[in-house]
């Protein structure tokens, strides 16, 4: 089985989810063979070919030039299988090859099993095991499902491939995320919110729990969304990465975008009334109660400690 | 102008899922169904569009009877027209069908704009908006989180990993996934749920609109091993808080 790999360059910098596609090649026994729009001044540690095109000439993403420079590649590779990270780049990307080379696309696969990927289904209650019934599948790779242990450094053998396409989608620069203000990287206890908490005034109940701990409060996307926390006061993918002693998620049911910002915690309490919730996976303990009843009654047993 | 917003129906996903006796796909029965939260911000931009250009708008939607309730929702908000896609095994459709559907419905009305949202809540596939583009030969923008068009071009930040957000434009007619935080999706008032009563609702046979096959099937749906996963309190409130200070106690230094 061959397999293409798609990495990605971002701002000067290789980023990190290639690891993750060597990984799923490792784990699926596959040749492979790596393509790339960035820099030889960022290589990857990949053994094997690299077709990589020069992002100075390329410029920062855009859909229509790297889907005809992977086509291109892809005529020349014949690959089983396309592999893309299901990430911004990854999902926006993907299914533009996919449609090209009519290939069908198995999103966030977080297994391989027997050569049949996995995917979660219901913010990952449920799994599904997808059978592909097209000549090339497209997978995009959940993000952390699949790691490399070990990894000795080597240096790809480099071929540099150029497109004349332009597209019509225009890039016009990038706007970072607002710094200053709370910064959660620090805190040892965090206690965050989660759409759970109902109303905006319940925030209040959170921040108290927090200072009786002597840590911050954190929130996910929802409860930023709507304005009752700042943003860099929101945990995972899109927000802050967190590693506390501490990290309570109260009313947060643990989508794979919130987990991957609290998964380094020492120690994870949830607090939800729903069972099944997919944070349980992740929590040392799970309390099911209504966090409305419970989190004052706990702030005020810990207070009298 | 003419917009068209694309919906998905989805089950709540506090809902408590069980297996189908084929054991590929959720048992449909007994779940509180609702608009995917994606879809309710790109109807959301797209009736703030209608609003500022009067614009046409229609929503369209493929699914059982039972989605008409989520296209109901679509009207209120202020979308013009529905058109129901009916489709008693859209459940079992892949992106890529489900994608032909919608490009196939668009492709002789020639919409300036479609939005969709950026994924389901329940496959969270992430293609079909895509797949949709591509098949109508569109420019298409993923994952907005700021949108506006003027004269023709769409202005657009697609959000990244990080907080880190791209600046975008594209020529309509085009296509956008819309993400969380777009915008703030409205509450339909009582008397536009009354208005809402009033609007065409037309349905069409999803085998009208169909004219492929899938390229992927589930073979199996399955709750997945619980691995981790801690201990589980339940009981009475004052014991539960008093165990939780024990545990962390216990276990972490954050008491000391
Ligand atoms: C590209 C992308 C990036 C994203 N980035 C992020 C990110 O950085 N951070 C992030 O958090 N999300 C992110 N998301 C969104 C993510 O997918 C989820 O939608 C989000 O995390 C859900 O937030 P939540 O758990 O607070 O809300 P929900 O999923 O709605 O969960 C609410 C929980 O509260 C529980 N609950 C309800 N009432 C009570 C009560 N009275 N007492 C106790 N529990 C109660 C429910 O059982 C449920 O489990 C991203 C999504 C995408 C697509």
């Amino acid at each position: 089985m061959k397999t293409l790999l798609v990495a990605e360059y971002r701002e000067g910098r290789l980023q990190n989810n290639v690891n993750d596609l060597m990984a799923f090649a490792n784990k699926a026994g596959a040749d492979s063979t790596m393509f790339l729009v960035g820099s030889k001044t960022d290589l990857p540690q990949f053994q094997g070919k690299l077709y990589l095109a020069d992002t100075e000439k390329c410029g920062e993403y855009n859909p229509e030039v790297h889907k005809e420079l992977l086509l291109d590649v892809v005529a020349k590779v014949k690959p089983d299988m396309v592999i893309f990270s299901h990430s911004s780049y990854g999902w926006d990307l993907a299914p533009r090859v996919a449609f090209a080379l009519k290939a069908t696309q198995i999103s966030e696969v977080v297994d391989f099993v027997d050569g049949v990927p996995i995917v979660p289904v219901c913010n990952s209650k449920l799994r599904r095991k997808v059978t592909p019934k097209t000549d090339i599948t497209v997978l995009t790779l959940q993000a952390g499902a699949f790691s490399l242990t070990d990894q000795t450094p080597v240096t790809p053998i480099v071929e540099m491939i150029s497109t004349p396409a332009t597209g019509t989608i225009r890039f016009g620069g990038y706007e970072q995320a607002e710094k200053g203000g709370i910064d959660l990287t620090k805190a040892q206890v965090i206690v965050s919110a989660g759409r759970g908490i109902g109303k905006p005034e319940n925030i209040g109940m959170i921040a108290k729990l927090a200072q009786a701990l002597k840590g911050e409060y954190g929130a996910s996307r929802p409860v930023v969304d709507s304005e009752w926390a700042e943003h860099n006061r929101q945990v995972g993918t899109t927000g802050q990465t967190v590693s506390p002693k501490l990290y309570m998620a109260c009313g947060i049911s643990g989508a794979i975008q919130h987990l991957a910002g609290m998964k380094k915690s020492e120690f994870v309490v949830a607090i939800n009334t729903d069972k099944d919730a997919p944070i349980g996976e992740m929590a040392d303990v799970l309390v099911v109660v209504d966090l409305k009843q419970f989190i004052p009654l706990l702030t005020e047993r810990i207070l009298a400690l | 102008m003419n917009i068209l917003v694309s919906i998905k129906q989805v089950p709540d996903m506090e809902s408590k899922f069980k297996v189908n006796k084929e054991g590929t796909w959720y048992d449909g029965a007994d779940l509180a169904w609702r608009m995917n939260e994606y879809d309710e911000y790109a109807v959301e931009q797209a009736v703030q569009l209608k609003e500022k250009t009067g614009a046409d708008l229609t929503v369209i939607c493929i699914g059982p009877e039972r989605v008409k309730e989520a296209m109901k929702k679509a009207l209120a908000m202020g979308c013009d027209r529905g058109v129901h896609v009916v489709d008693e095994a859209s459940f079992e459709k892949d992106p890529y069908s489900i994608a032909a559907i919608i490009a196939e419905f668009a492709r002789p009305k020639s919409f300036d704009l479609i939005f969709t949202g950026m994924q389901s809540q329940d496959r969270g596939s992430a293609q079909v908006g895509t797949l949709a583009a591509e098949m109508l030969g569109l420019p298409c923008i993923t994952t907005i989180v700021d949108f506006a068009f003027e004269k023709g071009t769409v202005t657009v930040k697609r959000e990244l990993e990080g907080g880190v957000k791209a600046r975008v434009t594209a020529p309509t007619p085009a296509l956008v996934t819309c993400q969380l935080g777009l915008n703030t999706p409205r509450y339909p008032t009582l008397p536009n749920i009354m208005k809402a009563k009033k609007k065409e609702l037309l349905s069409l046979p999803v085998a009208d609109l169909l004219n492929i096959s899938v390229q992927q099937e589930t073979t199996r749906l399955y709750f997945p091993e619980k691995k981790g996963g801690g201990l589980v309190l339940e009981g009475d409130l004052g014991d539960l808080a008093d165990k939780l200070i024990r545990i962390l106690k216990e276990k972490t230094t954050v008491l000391a």
